[in-house]
């Protein structure tokens, strides 16, 4: 039984088109011209339970009105989705009990007091026992390397402290389902990996599912064997991380060590030279003419070493989205 | 009922706490409000030199009304208005999201969430107005008016939360509104004589357009034991339920637009 459905979701926003200028301004005062933009178009994908799925795309692709669909903070316009058998939009008790939103660029924190209040509040609206609630915040915080963090107030902790006590809000309740919209963003790399190896701990411990979405690549890589793409709103790719590879890059980076020092024209016959550094290059070759293209180099250069490899999943995808091609 | 009493101890509480965070504003806060106070009893004390008549009420009666308006403004004060102005901020800032995802009343949560201390100061000050009103009337006013009045002003901070509520309610739309603290006290303002005492094109307005006549001229009416009360307490309680489900319906409708709208 999967616990996230979308099945051909989609959603049209109705915006105000302001023309430039004081004429604009006023015209746009008086009469608004409105438009409408299809922010997601018909997105179908299931999640099953304890899985880990990226969910991925540009700025403006449609991440967060997926994700706000799938809370119940907005209403669909087309089609229908379904999160632990609960149509999200009603936001009955039980649906939002078990769930969890966590948003890296809002918080729900109290900003003048330190953590624990907040957390005491949370725990009296989710009606976890004051015992549950310690055990809770106890465990959360020591698998997130939080002590002092939670009784200073929330105003003077850094980013990461406080992305860590916002986590920890957020999943007090124990969700089954959890929501994550950009979790790092903002963080040095030490917070990004303690976040990721938390919600790694957590996914294991409570046989959570997590959509997650994320501008760091290596968040992705780190936590997910599934991935979706969408760009422009609509679906692209779902499938494993090293499928993107396989269907959207249709080469393979060669790095080659040659004897002495060679020209960029030199190597143009045998593929994209990416980059060249006195002997060491390296070459972009289409995947179907790989060995070839290798064979006649051994027989033309003086190659003292090679190797062959994908190329960096951030560069595929963000060459996918760059070009936007399907 | 509990949890939600359980929930808004745990809300006041943080509120005070977190006001008390800023020591030297909290002193400030506190100086201001003992001088306004101080203010507001000695602008009292010269009305009473003079032995004046409003609108045919005598001046102890008038005064009862002068009393249940600051009763009711340090109620706006303390419990009211800072959860109007938190609204605007939720609705702006977009982390209305959050109490929208928790599995209680989002209603609940916005009008009970803050408290502001410094309100109440004018409910004491209000309290003990009544109460001295009380005793310059013919005849003094007894324990059994009292118990009479006390429904009715409950009736008008109900309308006057629901009323607030609804003006709160359409930052939904307009995402930048201000001045709503300073709205709702002006239209309490208006309620700080009786009603009687206006002229009748004001009567009419306050009474059938802003309720401001059933706040605070209703119960002193009751309390005075006035004739024709018993039409106005009845006249009270409808338009306090009338209100208090606008409020709610309204803000159902709000949401409904809010969340097919909002990105």
């Amino acid at each position: 039984m999967p616990v996230v459905v979308c099945d051909q979701l989609g959603k049209t926003y109705r915006v105000a088109n302001k023309p430039p200028g004081l004429g604009g301004t006023l015209r746009h005062f008086v009469r608004r011209r409105y438009k409408d933009v299809e922010a997601v178009k018909d997105i179908s994908f299931t999640i099953e339970p304890g899985e880990i799925v990226g969910f991925l795309g540009p700025n403006g692709a449609g991440k967060t009105t997926t994700l706000k669909m799938l809370t119940g903070l907005i209403h669909p316009s087309a089609g229908r989705c379904d999160v632990l058998g609960h149509t999200p939009f009603g936001r009955d008790r039980d649906f939002l009990r078990r769930i969890t939103l966590v948003m890296g660029q809002k918080q729900q924190l109290i900003w003048d007091l330190p953590a624990m209040d907040s957390l005491r509040i949370n725990a009296a609206v989710y009606d976890v026992p004051d015992r549950d609630a310690k055990a809770r915040i106890d465990e959360l915080a020591g698998l997130l390397d939080l002590d002092d963090e939670l009784t200073r107030p929330v105003r003077k902790l850094s980013l990461g402290e406080r992305m860590k006590c916002e986590l920890v809000a957020a999943l007090l309740h124990h969700p089954k389902v959890l929501f994550l919209d950009e979790p790092t963003l903002g963080l040095d790399v030490n917070a990004q990996t303690a976040v990721r190896r938390f919600l790694c701990e957590y996914n294991q411990k409570q046989g959570a599912a997590i959509l997650l979405t994320s501008h760091y690549m290596a968040d992705i890589t780190a936590l997910c064997d599934r991935v979706i793409l969408i760009h422009q709103g609509a679906l692209m790719y779902d499938g494993s991380l090293d499928g993107i590879i396989q269907r959207f890059a249709p080469f393979r980076e060669v790095k080659v060590e040659f004897d002495s020092d060679v020209t960029e024209s030199a190597l143009r016959p045998y593929g994209e030279v990416e980059s060249l550094d006195g002997r060491v290059a390296r070459l972009l070759v289409r995947r179907d003419d790989l060995t070839q293209r290798i064979a006649r180099l051994f027989n033309e250069q003086q190659v003292a070493d090679l190797t062959v490899a994908d190329p960096p999943i951030e560069d595929v995808i963000g060459k996918l989205f760059a070009e936007g091609a399907a | 009922m509990t949890r939600h009493l359980r929930i808004t101890r745990l809300f006041w509480s943080a509120s005070i706490a977190a006001e008390m965070e800023y020591r030297s504003n909290f002193v400030l806060t506190f100086v201001t409000s003992a001088m306004m106070l101080g203010g507001a009893v000695l602008t009292l004390a010269v009305l009473f030199q003079h032995d004046y008549q409003m609108g045919g009420w005598t001046w102890p009666q008038a005064l009862m009304v002068v009393a249940i308006y600051t009763i009711l403004d340090g109620f706006q004060q303390t419990f009211l208005a800072p959860n109007r102005t938190r609204i605007t901020e939720l609705v702006r800032e977009g982390t209305l999201d959050f109490v929208l995802l928790k599995p209680i009343d989002s209603q609940f949560w916005l009008s009970v969430y803050k408290i502001s201390i410094w309100g109440l100061p004018n409910l004491v000050l209000g309290v003990a107005m009544l109460i001295y009103a009380g005793m310059r009337t013919r005849p003094p006013l007894d324990a059994g008016d009292y118990a009479l009045g006390l429904p009715m002003i409950v009736l008008g901070v109900a309308i006057l939360y629901a009323l607030g509520y609804m003006l709160s309610t359409l930052t939904v739309w307009f995402i930048k509104m201000n001045n709503i603290t300073y709205a709702m006290a002006a239209l309490l303002e208006a309620g700080r004589y009786p009603i009687p005492a206006y002229p009748l094109p004001y009567r009419v307005f306050f009474t059938f357009v802003l309720p401001v006549a059933f706040m605070t001229t209703v119960p002193a009416q009751t309390m005075l034991g006035m004739s024709g009360s018993a039409v106005w307490i009845v006249g009270s309680l409808g338009v306090a339920v009338v209100m208090l489900i606008a409020a709610r319906l309204f803000w159902r409708f709000a949401l409904r637009y809010y969340t097919s709208a909002s990105s």
